[in-house]
């Protein structure tokens, strides 16, 4: 098993040189700079601009350069955000997604599996139509819709609630955007817990447990949820990434300090240290998650062992 | 072990109510964005000058009105030739930690800004100054650069020649003093709230990167008797609608904009907080005068203008308050009588005969259509304008071919000359005309379309030269008038600047520049 890690961490090595690479090289090619914008600077303080952050060198020096920064563990400072390093920023807009994130895929999971269960169970009943008809309604309506919709309805309307802000991660200002980003996932998770649900259901083992004489609640808590889950599991790696590393949609309808803006704005700022320590920072995670839920799936399915 | 919890949460939430604790004298504003940096030298957008210009003051400084008031400066002497300013600093004028501010915090700050090593994208801005070009350049040593403290508190700056908007840019935070003691000892870290000391009403206690600014009163503040607000929190909000959904939730007292299509929903619900006001920019698309393009004939240009309905733009198609433009200049602006084309009077009807008239003397017709390739950056607003435009310019036979493209990419684009005609805006630097009628001098970056015109330049250069204000207008308004003839640009709308204001709040004045300092904001009892 230690061994297995070690050799997934060593392979993630070369991944993340070709993800740095290539977006290193595609950014420089997208036309338009970070010092381009409505007014032109006077030559000599774009020149002076472009020579203060290197960027007047041939491209593949400042990829020497980038390079060699990385390695030391810096990932420069923010074009944009003058006062701040790349690092800094990450270092503070990530625990923010991470809090929110970690929020929303709880309450998915929680949510989403019982449902997915629920309507596996109780396949072409009202309630599985009623079920599976919110979820796709859940994934039809885009998070840009939910948002403002909760924010006037239990910010403005109701007061219940603050409309926007982080306040620390206080609970009434997570609410609101905890609940619009889970509700997509607590409809993926429903949906696809169910089909897995069903089709765990109809096969052998099952049968088996049945014939044993084994009550329907156990074989379902123990035969059948088990296995049932592992395509929920490989869904949540890159779900997990995709979250806690923020939504640039809630982040800016609620007005929160995470990174997931970053992603955004970085690229259409052109603020080109920025992409490249988002970019680092995702592919880092995808690479970690992804290994972390293959290592999971040995702990839910006993066929799978990543012993020698 | 998390997501117990966060149901019960859920679950008591709904019985609960929300009340803020709301201090009467805290200011909650919206800004529009995260500012980049706190140290004024660092900065270069509004939303910057919103916190920034709270936190410093500039030998000269913004009354409630936006009019320029005495700041760090008690009073000044001009020579006759304008070229030499003699400030007499106050004795009381303080740091927020109680050092004095002298002179030599001056001298500091604008040697400073003018380092290239400090890599500020606004330097430019003193550029009147003597030698301050050539000390960005490195062609002249620091020293030479015309400002020097006499004494603690007297401060001669000295410029390259007369120029009557420089008071009133002294108020802009690239005139600002910063606090030499503080840089020195730390650095590019000075801005942080550990270090920062500032002079101006406010002083910086808190910074949480995307969240919010706070700052108290400044008891060293030279006028601190006169401040009514114990403190200022400042929220970056870029999303408006999110800005407009906190404030009618009473989460912010002030929004610094709002969604323009919610304007005429504000202005029936809540017709006492809008704040609509003319600014200090104009909306306008560039002609591409260069020789191989259509555009380059003035005819087509002034064709293209005349089918134009600015009004249709500005009330059907925006419906925010927007004044259609007739001329450059956008009035209102310090000091100047602006021009206007001279079809504004003309009906839409003689209008389009006119233009008509113009497009086949330009040897266009049904069997020889003009095409036009129409750039735009992408937003909702331009694109409905880029789209009218075109429909406009149909009954002329023109066949338009609209591009968009993010900013970035746009603007690089069009400074290429890679396209006929062009959405550009321009937001003036200072209060005065110069700085947008020098948009369209031959050979300046911001020229989009290269509009030359040896006549309109040498016009700018004489009223560079003049000292009296109303001649020095004259010639600018001389120049304008050349430029309308020439339908060197396609000038659509004047800016309007939009403001969400609490009625509970006194003490805001609507002003061209949007400025508006918090010293000057009070509670209402």
């Amino acid at each position: 098993m230690l061994r297995y890690t070690l050799t997934r961490l060593l392979q993630a090595i070369p991944t993340l040189w070709i993800v740095i690479t290539l977006s290193f090289f595609l950014m420089h090619l997208a036309p338009g700079g970070p010092f381009d914008g409505e007014r032109q600077l006077p030559p000599e303080i774009e020149a002076n601009l472009l020579a203060t952050y290197h960027l007047d060198e041939p491209v593949w020096r400042q990829y020497l350069i980038y390079m060699g920064n990385l390695l030391q563990g810096d990932l420069g400072p923010s074009f944009k955000y003058k006062d701040f390093t790349v690092t800094e920023l990450v270092a503070q807009g990530f625990p923010v997604s991470l809090e929110l994130g970690l929020w929303a895929i709880g309450l998915a999971l929680l949510i989403g599996l019982p449902l997915g269960v629920i309507a596996a169970l109780r396949r072409n009943s009202t309630i599985d139509y009623l079920v599976m008809g919110t979820a796709l309604a859940g994934v039809a309506v885009p998070n840009f819709v939910i948002a403002p919709l909760l924010a006037l309805v239990f910010g403005v309307f109701l007061g219940w609630l603050p409309v926007g802000g982080w306040n620390d991660g206080a609970w009434s200002n997570l609410v609101l955007p905890v609940v619009a980003l889970s509700i997509q996932q607590i409809a993926y998770i429903a949906r696809m817990m169910r089909a897995s649900m069903i089709e765990i259901l109809g096969s052998h083992f099952i049968r088996t447990a049945r014939a044993k004489g084994l009550t329907e609640t156990e074989v379902i808590w123990r035969h059948a949820l088990r296995p049932a889950m592992l395509p929920v599991v490989s869904y949540l790696g890159p779900a997990i990434a995709g979250i806690i590393t923020g939504s640039v949609v809630i982040e800016q309808i609620f007005g929160i300090p995470g990174i997931g803006r970053y992603f955004v704005q970085a690229a259409l700022n052109r603020d080109y240290t920025l992409v490249m320590g988002t970019v680092v920072f995702y592919g880092a995670l995808i690479v970690l998650l992804n290994l972390l839920v293959d290592l999971l799936y040995s702990a839910l399915d006993p066929q799978i062992r990543y012993d020698d | 072990m998390i997501t117990p919890r966060l149901a019960a949460g859920s679950l008591l939430l709904a019985a609960t109510c929300l009340a803020l604790p709301v201090s009467a004298d805290t200011l909650r504003l919206a800004i529009m964005g995260e500012p980049a940096s706190l140290d004024p030298h660092k900065v270069s957008g509004t939303w910057e000058n919103d916190v920034v210009g709270d936190l410093f003051e500039g030998l000269v400084t913004e009354a409630a009105d936006g009019s320029r008031i005495p700041g760090v400066a008690e009073s000044w002497e001009v020579t006759e030739d304008g070229t030499t300013y003699t400030f007499s600093l106050r004795e009381d004028a303080a740091w927020s930690d109680g050092t004095p501010v002298t002179a030599d915090d001056f001298v500091f700050a604008f040697r400073r800004i003018l380092d290239p090593a400090t890599a500020a994208s606004y330097a430019y801005l003193l550029y009147p100054v003597k030698n301050a070009e050539a000390v960005f350049n490195g062609d002249a040593e620091p020293g030479a650069l015309g400002i020097e403290a006499l004494d603690a508190h007297t401060l001669e700056i000295t410029l390259e020649r007369s120029t009557p908007y420089f008071l009133d840019q002294l108020a802009h935070y690239t005139a600002y003093p910063v606090p030499r003691h503080v840089v020195e000892a730390h650095g590019d870290d000075w801005p942080s709230p550990e270090h920062m000391v500032s002079n101006g009403a406010f002083a910086l206690q808190e910074w949480r990167s995307q969240t919010r600014i706070e700052a108290t009163r400044n008891p060293h503040f030279h006028d601190a008797e006169n401040v009514a607000l114990d403190e200022v929190i400042y929220f970056p909000i870029e999303e408006r609608n999110t800005a407009l959904n906190r404030f009618r939730a009473g989460e912010i007292d002030i929004a610094r904009e709002f969604p323009t299509q919610q304007y005429t929903w504000l202005q029936e619900n809540l017709p006492e907080a809008v704040q609509v006001a003319p600014y200090l920019g104009i909306y306008y698309y560039a002609f591409n005068t260069r020789d191989d393009r259509a555009t380059a004939d003035p005819r087509v240009r002034e064709a293209l203008s005349l089918a134009v309905r600015r009004e249709v733009i500005t009330d059907q198609i925006l419906g925010t308050g927007e004044e259609p433009a007739y001329g450059f200049v956008p009035p209102n602006v310090a000091h100047y009588e602006g021009a206007e084309l001279d079809f504004a009077d003309l009906s839409q009807e003689e209008r389009l005969t006119r233009a008509r008239t113009l497009m086949e003397e330009a040897g266009y017709g049904p069997d020889n259509p003009l095409e036009l390739l129409l750039r735009y950056n992408t937003s909702e607003d331009h694109r409905k304008v880029a789209i009218a435009l075109a429909a406009m310019w149909k009954p002329l036979g023109v066949e338009v071919e609209l591009y968009n493209a993010e900013v970035a990419v746009h603007y690089a684009d069009i400074r290429q000359g890679d396209f006929d005609v062009a959405r550009a805006g321009w937001i003036g630097d200072y209060n005065d005309a110069q700085n947008f009628l020098s948009l369209l001098e031959g050979g300046v970056a911001n020229n989009y379309g290269a509009y030359q015109n040896d006549a309109f330049d040498a016009l700018m250069d004489q009223a560079a030269e003049t000292q009296d204000t109303d001649a020095r207008a004259e010639l600018m308004a001389e120049a304008e008038t050349l430029a309308l003839a020439d339908n060197a640009t396609l000038p659509l709308y004047y800016y309007v600047s939009r403001n969400l204001v609490s009625p509970a709040l006194s003490g805001w004045q609507t002003n061209i520049e949007d400025i508006h300092r918090s010293r000057w904001i009070d509670f209402e009892d």
